[in-house]
């Protein structure tokens, strides 16, 4: 047989699959507020409203642009991958794209673009709200150091999110998410400072993927502990493909045993 | 205006070859035969849990049989070049809210080598006023048109409608019916599942009945009516059930406490040859039986064990 060449453009579905992806998100209220609001205004009275003592370790503000800017992009990902990728497996639109002659990649990738985008407006917002009322001074190439290490964390979150989006029923994505992220946020320092945590959360902390990763962003400004770098991008690479794993497994699984 | 295809002859653009699939302890399909060759309406007919969506999704490749095979196209039905001439409504609750109808033309369109123009897509589904509205303000006849909009919108040769009318309006049902019966004229092949009768008779240029994931029957319109549509003829009679079982054009007979059921093809004749046998035949009725009482005694006549059970 005579392989027909497709008219259509790759190019041109994954750019639409995109654009469409982001406009959708954006319209929605549920996912907008949380993800870009939550990160500033925590931002905005810890680490700038609430008075702390000059002369502590580090400057807070600083200090708290790297945690909270870790914080809003683990649930940029988080959130955005895998609620959206749950919802749309239990609605059935999952099979609907199945069936199309979508590329199943495209589907994948748009959602991962968008959670960039996200990411980068969300960190953008807090560096400005940083640099205007946290009165943060960084040398031009450390503020892009930060923005590139922060808008990385998409990847693994967003493997996670992923993963969970096959496992989790989809109606208990959203519950499932909350009660691992939240915790982890706060038990890898996103929230308070590590070192200002009980001793036995700062040892747990070495098992949570969130603590490598708001080290990672920390370490950009010469604030984190003094962990091994390549450790900490060891445990979010093998987080990432751990949880790439499963979602792979899962989404065999449903190749096999449709939903719904 | 029947577009060059790679098959110019009859080859099937959907088969199915003794496909079983299972899920868990449940038989969905128990070994099922069926095509559409190009340029028919075939219905998928049977009650609820027959196993029309199965068989569906198992030609959209969004399953896989346990054993035998799908076929779309002569190949896999995974295969792009497959998808690419095919178009699929599925029962599906959702598409995504938060965009607006023609944002989800536009996009499912892409995907396709030749879609038809907005424009075109937009007055066949009956969108036209609508395009700039999310798909979350919508009602549910405009959803359930949204959504043959995404089957129609990439001209697909082959287009999937899985109940593509519950939920409808007798009026829209109608506006409906003439798309597909278009598309036909046009050369395109559909295969559309329905538990109406009414509905596969009116697009179809053949029903497959299928029942418990078996195919019960299969022929034109007319042939499926005249085994299927009999009249269902009550009476108080004195005549033995083989009797009654074995005049021509009876295809069931039952007995619930004093009354006689009778299922026939043709209701006159029967009903002449019960009265010339037995004079004092009363308590006559006759009228249509309808299509799950026909379910019954097509799968009683082929399948005595599983009714049974």
């Amino acid at each position: 047989m005579i392989a027909q060449t497709p008219a259509r453009s790759l190019l041109r579905i994954y750019t639409l699959e995109a654009r469409y992806e982001f406009l959708k998100q954006l319209r929605m209220p549920a996912y907008v507020v949380p993800s870009l609001a939550f990160p500033l205004v925590f931002y905005f009275m810890f680490g700038i409203a609430l008075p702390h003592g000059s002369g502590g370790p580090f400057d807070i503000p600083t200090y708290m642009l790297a945690t909270y800017g870790a914080f809003g992009v683990m649930n940029v990902s988080l959130f955005g991958f895998g609620v959206g990728v749950a919802t749309e497996r239990g609605q059935g639109w999952m099979l609907f794209k199945r069936a199309s002659p979508m590329p199943p990649v495209a589907y994948f990738a748009a959602k991962l673009a968008t959670i960039l985008v996200f990411s980068l407006i969300m960190v953008s917002a807090l560096f400005v709200l940083g640099a205007t009322a946290g009165g943060v001074r960084l040398p031009a190439g450390t503020w892009f150091s930060l923005l590139g290490v922060l808008v990385l964390g998409t990847l693994p979150f967003a493997a996670f999110g992923l993963a969970v989006a096959y496992w989790a029923g989809p109606n208990s994505a959203v519950a499932v998410l909350n009660i691992v992220a939240l915790p982890s946020a706060f038990g890898s320092g996103m929230w308070i400072p590590i070192q200002m945590l009980p001793p036995v959360i700062r040892k747990a902390a070495l098992f949570l993927p969130p603590y490598h990763y708001a080290q990672l962003a920390l370490h950009t400004l010469g604030l984190d502990r003094g962990g091994a770098v390549p450790i900490h991008v060891f445990a979010l690479a093998a987080f990432t493909a751990a949880s790439l794993l499963l979602a792979w497994i899962g989404f065999r699984r449903d190749e096999g045993k449709t939903f719904g | 205006m029947t577009r060059t295809t790679p098959f110019e002859d009859d080859r099937p653009v959907a088969e199915l070859r003794r496909a079983v699939k299972r899920y868990g302890a449940v038989t969905a399909l128990a070994g099922i035969d069926f095509e559409v060759r190009p340029g028919e309406v075939v219905a998928l007919l049977g009650p609820n849990g027959a196993g029309k969506t199965t068989a569906v999704q198992l030609l959209l490749g969004l399953a896989r049989p346990n054993a035998g095979e799908a076929r779309l196209f002569g190949v896999e039905p995974r295969r792009a070049e497959a998808r690419m001439r095919t178009g699929a409504m599925l029962q599906i609750s959702k598409v995504p809210e938060t965009l607006k109808v023609r944002e989800h033309i536009h996009l499912v369109s892409s995907y396709y080598p030749h879609p038809l123009p907005e424009r075109e897509v937009m007055a066949a589904a009956g969108l036209d006023g609508i395009e700039g509205r999310l798909f979350g303000k919508l009602s549910g006849g405009q959803r359930q048109r949204v959504l043959f909009a995404l089957a129609l919108c990439g001209d697909p040769d082959l287009m999937f409608l899985d109940e593509p009318t519950v939920g409808l309006d007798v009026e829209a049902r109608r506006a409906f019916w003439t798309v597909i019966a278009e598309k036909a004229r046009q050369g395109r092949s559909v295969l559309l599942t329905t538990h109406y009768l009414e509905e596969a008779d009116a697009l179809a240029d053949r029903i497959v009945m299928i029942g418990r994931g078996r195919v019960i029957a299969e022929g034109t319109p007319a042939e499926i009516k005249s085994r299927v549509v009999g009249r269902k003829i009550r009476c108080r009679t004195a005549l033995p059930l083989a009797e009654i079982a074995a005049l021509p054009g009876v295809r069931d007979v039952r007995r619930q406490d004093e009354l006689t059921e009778v299922f026939a093809a043709e209701a006159e004749r029967t009903v002449f040859e019960l009265l010339s046998r037995d004079p004092s035949l009363s308590a006559l009725e006759v009228r249509g039986a309808d299509l799950e009482e026909a379910f019954l005694t097509l799968t009683n006549t082929d399948n005595p064990e599983e009714v049974a059970a």
